[in-house]
């Protein structure tokens, strides 16, 4: 038992067993994705960078009720509103500032018109803080931008809700 | 005066022809190093840089160069700077007696291995510099702890070098390497060989013997307090040192640039690029061993070095002088 310990240990045995099998480990297909250009799959509850949608005629679903407002947990939005000649109430601010927000979603769950929601946009760094700070017009551009997707995946979510 | 001045515009010449070719050499060693390990651990490590990430470490370099380098206030600063500098140097100033071909060499000189063995032996003085001038904790041990093991592996390499010595009868490079004409000295010294590796390992601080440098307990050793252009010269230097130490161990035990076999396809292969690719052979092995050994622990490592390297080696010193002696084998030069 000891003679062949010692004899396992003179001769490298265990170390040229493991570099036969690193040696054949790294001609097997990769396990990671080659990130920018491949990426994951995202769940259609996927919480990423927020987005204000519109009804198919281009009027905003935001009826600022401040649900939102009050149910974020971070105080990370800021409403402001008016009346409308028509009587209806509209943001005039909408305002979210991404460095506060913790992406727990809240704000999507509480809003009646699905006008506030997540999307599966997750890159979205910047260089300064001051680009994080999103006001309206910002949030309406990435509505507008990701609408299709964030359609789809409200549709797809919508059996489980 | 003109004849002077024209011998040194060729030396320096020559020089920056051996330098800037081992300079790149070196940061593509990095990039194969990160490549190999990324590869044993199934992921893809850096290709995004260049073609195949090759010029992944030109980017890094550039970032480092654009860094601040930070100096501690408390730190000695001139040593601060020095240590860097001696680190960089001394494993560039060794490339000088390296042979890449009969011809292809910048110094030929008569103690060639033994200038190899001193140049190497000082490069731990760039680490104490480094650790004791920036005046804190774990710089300091991890400087203290490089020390003790790169001194203690020493030994060792230098022993193997007198088995190699022994049986060449020159401490000139070109010869010991045209000594290996007919057989390889790996193949009747095979166990220097192993030991030799696994000095080299130690010597250079790679893992699994990366105890200076241990992040978890030494956060990162000697390398600590730098920052910017002044770490990436330590980082530099260790790479150039491994390089060096895989050419070391090509031209003693691998034949240098001698090719496998003397027959017709593969003495077309111009000699440099049989160095080459057995110090990139040797260089591969030492990133695989990177990415499966586990790292030592430091009582284990002197156990290691000092009571079975020195032993092993010194009884096979006596052995080969005893069969050279007995058979009548010693080189006469």
């Amino acid at each position: 038992m000891k003679i062949s310990r010692l004899l396992k240990t003179i001769l490298l045995l265990d170390f040229i067993s493991a570099l036969i099998i690193a040696i054949k480990e790294s001609f097997k297909s990769k396990k990671t994705l080659n990130y920018p250009f491949e990426k994951g799959k995202i769940s259609p509850r996927f919480r990423g960078e927020h987005a204000l949608r519109r009804y198919p005629n281009g009027e905003e679903r935001c009826i600022a009720c401040k649900l939102c407002e009050a149910v974020c947990p971070a105080q990370a939005i800021t409403i402001e509103s008016t009346e409308k000649e028509d009587g209806s109430r509209k943001t005039t601010r909408y305002d979210i500032d991404m460095l506060k927000c913790i992406y727990c979603g809240l704000c999507e769950e509480s809003c009646p018109v699905d006008a506030i929601v997540q999307g599966p946009n997750f890159e979205f760094s910047t260089e300064t803080r001051e680009e994080l700070y999103y006001n309206k017009q910002k949030l309406l551009d990435n509505g507008d931008r990701w609408e299709s997707l964030l359609a789809a995946n409200i549709k797809a979510d919508n059996p489980y809700r | 005066m003109i004849e002077y001045l024209n011998i040194l515009i060729t030396e320096i010449y020559k020089i920056f022809l051996l330098i800037i070719p081992i300079l790149t050499a070196v940061a593509m060693i990095v990039w194969l190093d990160r490549r190999v390990w990324a590869f044993v651990q199934k992921r893809r490590g850096p290709n995004v840089v260049g073609p195949f990430g090759l010029f992944q470490s030109l980017a890094d370099a550039l970032k480092y160069i654009f860094k601040e380098i930070i100096i501690p206030a408390s730190s000695n600063k001139i040593i601060f700077v020095l240590a860097p500098i001696v680190t960089m140097t001394l494993a560039l100033i060794s490339w000088a007696v390296i042979p890449f071909s009969e011809e292809l060499v910048l110094a030929n000189i008569n103690v060639g291995i033994l200038y190899l063995f001193a140049v190497s032996s000082l490069g731990v003085y760039g680490i104490i510099m480094g650790g004791w001038a920036s005046n804190s904790k774990y710089p300091f041990l991890g400087a203290i702890r490089s020390a003790a093991q790169m001194v203690s592996y020493e030994v060792s390499i230098g022993v193997i070098i007198i088995n190699v010595l022994l049986c060449v009868g020159s401490l000139n490079l070109t010869d010991i390497v045209l000594a290996q004409k007919n057989l390889w000295f790996i193949v009747p010294l095979f166990p220097m060989f192993i030991i030799f590796f696994i000095s080299a390992l130690a010597e250079t601080n790679r893992p699994p013997f990366d105890l200076p440098e241990a992040e978890a307990e030494l956060v990162a050793g000697y390398q600590t307090e730098y920052s910017g252009m002044m770490y990436a010269m330590f980082w530099l230097g260790e790479y150039a040192n491994i390089l060096l130490m895989c050419s070391m161990g090509s031209i003693l035990f691998l034949g240098g640039w001698l090719s496998p076999i003397d027959l017709y396809p593969f003495t077309l292969v111009p000699a440099p690029l049989w160095l080459i690719i057995k110090i990139l052979l040797l260089f591969i092995l030492f990133s695989l061993v990177k990415a499966i050994v586990p790292r030592y622990r430091y009582d284990q490592l002197m156990k290691l070095g000092w009571k079975i390297f020195l032993p092993l080696s010194l009884t096979w010193v006596v052995l080969t002088a005893s069969y050279l002696f007995y058979f009548n084998l010693l080189p006469v030069n």
